[in-house]
């Protein structure tokens, strides 16, 4: 009678994540306005604001260190939209609580979660390195590039958890407004978009507080070596540490709010 | 194991607040029952379903599936339940969502297989934002079966649907609960109930009022409605003790097991009144007179 997959095994842990990390991309991409903002836009801005400027372009440091702001930017926007405006619609809509009646744990739901968003961070950040290796005179050994990567994906930690903060704090329409002002917000402050050399004294002295500012250190010492301030890893663990509480207390609240 | 309920409940009380949504409710689920859990909204239904499937923790008391603590996805293995129509992630076609729920499963039926069970042929290569209300309720339902489940959860399954429809799906679950699945079915639909039920358990104000086979559950509610106007409605309302009884605007209004009992015992009893008819209740109103706590009584 009933045909039967001929796996008899419960599914483990890993194929679970890779079973919903699955599911959750093709969603993503079904949906590709979502992608196209987090890809196009840190690619374009590369295009249209660096590669013309051959003084930044045509100089190897600066150019690397633009296409290292742009690579964090990309990180930053898609950690905080992939986890607020994901965690904000999972709350609003029914489909997250049947998921929870199906027998997977989870903290395979969790590691899906981030592998999916890694893997559209790894996505987004392609175009900006192929842009910056091709148009200007931005170079990096490929070991360099390895840390570098690394880098990027320890400090995209405390983008992640903001954007978790921002989904389990408010609604979709609302996370989406603040997602967006956060994240120019921390480009601009963070010297993403303009090179923190040429900002004022004051004006520097805030941006060292940023993530963002603490990321894009991070990155630039990994792929281009020199000193490592320590503001820039005792910022990092501090915000992750701040938004990892803040994190479990709105979770914690939302669910006595959902229960009620 | 054949002998173990699936699914029980053990004194289990859950507030949301100061409200008490589930009240001390003990009740097993053993194999090879459709078991019906009938009552009018904010019952206790829709708790009772989120407390089995692990969705929520009891306030009090013990709740099991499968010998087990329900909120471990281990234990979740051979239940099948539910989403809401309106649940299904729009973007994923209907084949995608089936192996997506499938995925989580030992055991699981091919695509094919349950969309011939379920009628679902032509919609498996759709997106699911594309399909109308009752094509997704179809959807929602077959997903409670795709990983081959001991028991399965359904909740209202049929709202909405029309008539053709609803037979069809009941057809569906009538053939999964003759291979041996055993199904509890939530429902204020009281047709619904009568088609798929063998076991009847009334839940009204978070309690079980009733919990028995289903003719002997229909045998104890009133099946008639006697209504009349009368100057003294509390004397009135003493003549047939057991009948429930509620004030509607000016008529006296019983649901009770024997109507013409009733007159008799009013025509002799010398009270003046007017306007008697006499009518079947339907279902519903029978086990709402069951579940009824309201204050329209004229005594109680």
């Amino acid at each position: 009678m009933t045909t039967l997959s001929p796996a008899s095994v419960t599914p483990s842990v890993a194929r679970l994540t890779a079973l919903h990390a699955k599911y959750t991309l093709i969603e993503t991409f079904r949906i590709p306005i979502a992608v196209i903002g987090a890809m196009v836009f840190p690619a374009l801005a590369l295009l249209f604001f660096v590669v013309p400027n051959r003084a930044v372009a045509e100089n190897p440091l600066f150019a690397t260190q633009a296409v290292i702001s742009l690579s964090v930017f990309a990180v930053m926007s898609n950690g905080l939209f992939s986890f607020g405006l994901t965690i904000a619609e999972n709350r609003e809509k029914p489909w997250d609580p049947y998921l929870r009646t199906l027998p997977a744990p989870g903290i395979a739901r969790v590691l899906a979660q981030i592998f999916s968003t890694g893997m559209l961070g790894l996505v987004a950040i392609i175009p900006v390195v192929v842009i910056g290796g091709l148009f200007t005179a931005a170079e990096a050994s490929p070991e360099r590039i390895g840390l570098g990567l690394l880098a990027l994906a320890i400090s995209a930690v405390p983008f992640m958890l903001i954007g978790i903060c921002i989904g389990y704090a408010m609604p979709m329409k609302a996370a989406i407004a603040v997602v967006q002002v956060v994240m120019f917000g921390l480009a601009f402050g963070g010297g993403l978009f303009l090179p923190p050399q040429i900002f004022a004294d004051w004006l520097n002295a805030i941006s060292k507080w940023f993530p963002s500012r603490q990321a894009r250190e991070f990155v630039i010492w990994a792929v281009e070596g020199g000193p490592l301030e320590w503001w820039v890893w005792v910022g990092i663990i501090v915000w992750t540490v701040v938004f990892l509480a803040l994190a479990l207390v709105l979770f914690r609240r939302d669910e006595g709010r959902r229960y009620r | 194991m054949t002998d173990q309920p699936l699914g029980s409940f053990d004194r289990v009380t859950r507030r949301y607040g100061d409200i008490v949504a589930v009240d001390d409710v003990t009740l097993s689920i053993d194999p090879g029952q459709l078991v019906g859990l009938l009552g009018p909204n904010g019952a206790g239904k829709s708790t009772l379903l989120a407390l089995l499937q692990g969705l929520r923790r009891p306030s009090s008391g013990t709740v099991r599936l499968f010998g087990g603590d329900p909120r471990d996805a281990r234990n979740r293995q051979l239940l099948g339940t539910t989403p809401q129509e309106t649940a299904l992630p729009e973007a994923l076609r209907v084949r995608e969502v089936i192996d997506f729920v499938g995925g989580h499963f030992a055991r699981r039926v091919s695509p094919d297989e349950l969309a011939d069970q379920f009628g679902l042929g032509d919609l498996l290569r759709r997106q699911t934002g594309s399909l109308s209300g009752g094509q997704k309720r179809r959807v929602s339902v077959a997903l409670a079966f795709v990983g081959v489940p001991r028991l399965v959860l359904l909740d209202e399954p049929t709202t909405g649907l029309d008539v053709d429809a609803r037979r069809a799906l009941w057809e569906a679950i009538r053939a999964q609960r003759a291979a041996g699945v055993t199904v509890v079915v939530t429902s204020h639909y009281l047709e619904e109930i009568e088609a798929l039920a063998e076991r009847v358990v009334v839940i009204g104000e978070g309690r079980v009022l009733a919990d028995d086979a289903i003719g002997a559950v229909l045998s104890h509610v009133g099946r008639s409605r006697v209504s009349f106007r009368t100057p003294d409605a509390e004397a009135a309302a003493r003549l047939d003790f057991d009948a429930h009884h509620e004030l509607e605007g000016e008529n006296l209004v019983f649901t009770t097991t024997d109507a013409d009992a009733l007159v008799r015992a009013l025509v002799g009893s010398g009270i003046a009144f007017s306007g008697l008819t006499v009518r079947g209740a339907t279902l519903e109103e029978a086990f709402l007179a069951l579940t009824d706590q309201s204050d329209r009584k004229v005594y109680s």
